[in-house]
């Protein structure tokens, strides 16, 4: 099922503007410049056609295996990464093509990845779960549910024993709170006082089970108090909201070394993957009233149409460009090569990979 | 040169390299406060205080993937297991996580960890505290493994480990602590990679590592004493990576092989043997290739009969003696 665009993106006039987010008095958002909230529009408008165009691809047999899209997520990773500081990290699940994008990493080596091209961001090893990009601060990628929610809190434990000023961004899903691992993490992180900050993407359903059907307690986040743990629910629609609350855990994080829960209300268009037949869990109408009224995409071009900072014909030319750009990393990763055989056992060891810094003997690979 | 046991020889190897990399650090259980549960980590904690050497809470999955995620920034934790068995508790961080992420990241992250502890039986500790995982772990491409037999070969080895940029499994033996060898004062490193020949000999050659190195040694007194035969031992060391090489040296030299590990059968490190050994080595064999493992059942708990299960000096002679 394809998503509709929204009547904007199609260059109609926009609904009547909606009443402004009073997240975007907060100084955060207030300080931002024209140009800014334009660059934070068109990231969003980046990941939105670049998952559109990933999921032809799949349909056409470029791509294999799993392809979990961030569509009707966008608002959640633009927000959260568009706050980090120099010294913030991130790391996130399986539904990761979103926060790489926000980080800055290219469409072409994303694209590729995808593709298992030689020159994807992982050289064609990792494929759509596992973008990482240590030159960003973005750590992967990851997918098994919940397994990445340790190494956020470890990369938050080196922050601190270095000194460091800095927290851990520490995404996973509503799926993965029922993880044992989460919660020790979480004990982890409260007891040592660790600059991490989990975000759950709350999308409602984990795969297809909903978050009412996994869940006990109250709520996610609250879950944080039996650790004594600062947390917040916030709208993962609204761009600034995600922003103004993001800002304000992370300084917790970072000045207080308190560690926190941002539970992140938002939801998916697309299924668990590509391959999910979601008519067993949740109804087309659903999904539609949300894309009617909760857009992360048109929610923000309606507000920043109405500060004058969006015209008809800048979201046009935004929207034909990101369209533009996810074709060309398409065609870059159609272009490029596979990696060969005698690849497959490159990038599984430092030493053989370094070696005049080898130091042990022997044989490390067999047949 | 100095005497000291094997316990004293890792606890010197981390006094070490804690004082030589501020990177460096200990996490595991009871290993602070407590001084360990056996004791390795003892007077540590009072050394180099409570930031190097950390007291975790129960929760292996949490802080082995806390240790792995701080790797990532360059942090180099060794991580204690109490009890290897309970690497399972943290299967997923370990061979999931440590062992691929350098290898799904294309390269671009690698993981410094060492993750130690003893991976033994023989205890009368029941079959969930006594597994030898070396063979599952070395199963998983992106780790190392390593089964120091001697206080000599613990402290180099443990050094190297922690040295090393890739993630090394390091397992010890809680009835080898108390064994003592004579250990240089200076600085040493054994590298990973590397067997040991740990008697010379020409009628057969035996294969082991770990404590099975140990009782291979004590069948091999007694094989010389009782039988006038004259068995070779060939501690590995190192199983993944492994010196083939040693190994295949040994054979061509005595053209009998008879391989002892204190973990199961099926898919044992000694089945890797032997498969390597009948590919390179088939025309130097005059004898099938034999085996003595763990009885295959889980590690039984009566006192008498774990010592039956395990192979111990007269079951390894035994086996010797229906290959000549």
């Amino acid at each position: 099922m394809t998503p509709k665009p929204s009547a904007i993106a199609e260059g109609k006039d926009p609904a009547p503007a909606a009443a402004a987010s009073p997240a975007s008095r907060a100084p955060i958002n207030a300080r931002l410049t024209k140009a800014e909230r334009v660059d934070l529009y068109r990231t969003m408008m980046r990941i939105r056609r670049f998952e559109e165009r990933a999921l032809r691809a799949y349909q056409q047999g470029r791509i294999g295996g799993f392809l979990h899209l961030y569509i009707g997520q966008e608002a959640v990773a633009v927000g959260s990464c568009s706050v980090m500081q120099k010294d913030d990290h991130v790391i996130t699940a399986y539904r990761d093509h979103g926060h790489a994008i926000a980080v800055g990493m290219s469409l072409n080596e994303l694209m590729a990845e995808l593709y298992g091209k030689a020159t994807g961001c992982s050289k064609g090893k990792g494929g759509s779960m596992h973008f990482f990009d240590p030159s960003r601060k973005f750590w992967g990628g990851h997918g098994i549910v919940g397994g990445q929610v340790p190494l956020g809190t470890g990369i938050a434990f080196a922050l601190k024993y270095r000194d460091i000023k800095g927290a851990c961004l520490t995404f996973l899903g509503d799926g993965a709170v029922n993880q044992g691992a989460v919660h020790e993490a979480y004990n982890l992180a409260a007891l040592w006082r660790l600059p991490v900050v989990f975000f759950i993407e709350n999308n409602g359903y984990s795969m297809g089970t909903s978050q009412r059907r996994s869940s006990a307690g109250a709520g996610l986040a609250k879950r944080a108090e039996g650790y004594g743990m600062a947390w917040e629910v916030c709208n993962g629609h609204d761009l600034y909201e995600v922003r103004e609350k993001t800002d304000r855990m992370l300084q917790l994080a970072r000045d207080q070394q308190q560690p926190g829960l941002l539970e992140i209300m938002t939801y998916r268009y697309r299924g668990h993957s590509v391959a999910d037949p979601d008519s067993t869990y949740r109804t087309k109408e659903e999904i539609e009233n949300y894309r009617r009224t909760k857009d992360p995409l048109t929610l923000i071009h309606e507000t920043l149409a109405a500060e004058g900072v969006l015209t008809p014909e800048l979201a046009k030319e935004i929207d034909a460009a990101a369209r533009a750009e996810a074709d060309r990393a398409a065609q870059f990763a159609e272009e490029s090569p596979f990696p060969q055989v005698g690849d497959i056992c490159q990038d599984v060891y430092w030493e053989e990979d370094n070696p005049e810094h080898k130091r042990s003997q022997g044989r490390i690979f067999f047949d | 040169m100095p005497l000291i046991t094997y316990r004293e020889a890792l606890n010197q190897a981390l006094a070490e390299e804690l004082e030589r990399d501020p990177n460096v650090l200990l996490l595991g259980e009871e290993i602070g406060q407590f001084n360990g549960a056996y004791k390795v980590t003892e007077g540590l904690l009072a050394r180099f205080g409570p930031k190097r050497v950390i007291d975790a809470p129960i929760s292996e999955a949490g802080f082995v993937g806390l240790g792995v995620g701080a790797s990532m920034l360059g942090l180099r934790p060794v991580i204690e297991l109490m009890f290897w068995s309970f690497y399972s508790v943290a299967f997923d961080q370990i061979l999931n996580n440590a062992a691929n992420i350098r290898y799904m990241s294309g390269g671009l992250i690698n993981i410094p960890i060492v993750i130690r502890g003893p991976a033994n039986g023989g205890t009368n500790v029941g079959a969930t505290h006594s597994l030898t995982p070396e063979n599952v772990c070395a199963n998983h491409p992106g780790v190392k493994v390593v089964c120091p037999a001697t206080a000599y070969d613990a402290k180099g080895l443990l050094k190297s480990a922690i040295r090393d940029n890739d993630p090394v499994m390091f397992l010890e033996n809680t009835i080898l602590y108390n064994d003592r060898s004579e250990v240089p004062a200076e600085e040493f490193l054994v590298p990973l990679g590397q067997a040991d020949v740990k008697r010379a000999g020409t009628d057969l050659t035996i294969v082991a590592h770990g404590r099975a190195v140990m009782n291979s040694l004590k069948a091999a007194q007694l094989l010389d004493a009782e039988h006038d035969v004259s068995a070779e031992v060939v501690d590995l060391r190192s199983i993944r990576p492994l010196d083939e090489e040693t190994v295949l040296a040994s054979v061509r030299k005595t053209n009998r092989v008879l391989l002892v590990e204190e973990n199961k059968p099926f898919c044992g490190v000694g089945a890797q043997l032997a498969y390597l050994i009948q590919e390179k080595a088939f025309d130097e064999l005059d004898a099938p290739i034999k085996r003595v493992s763990a009885i295959d059942a889980p590690a039984i708990y009566s006192p008498p009969l774990e010592k039956e299960q395990l192979p111990n000096p007269q079951r390894i002679m035994t086996a010797a003696l229906e290959m000549l």
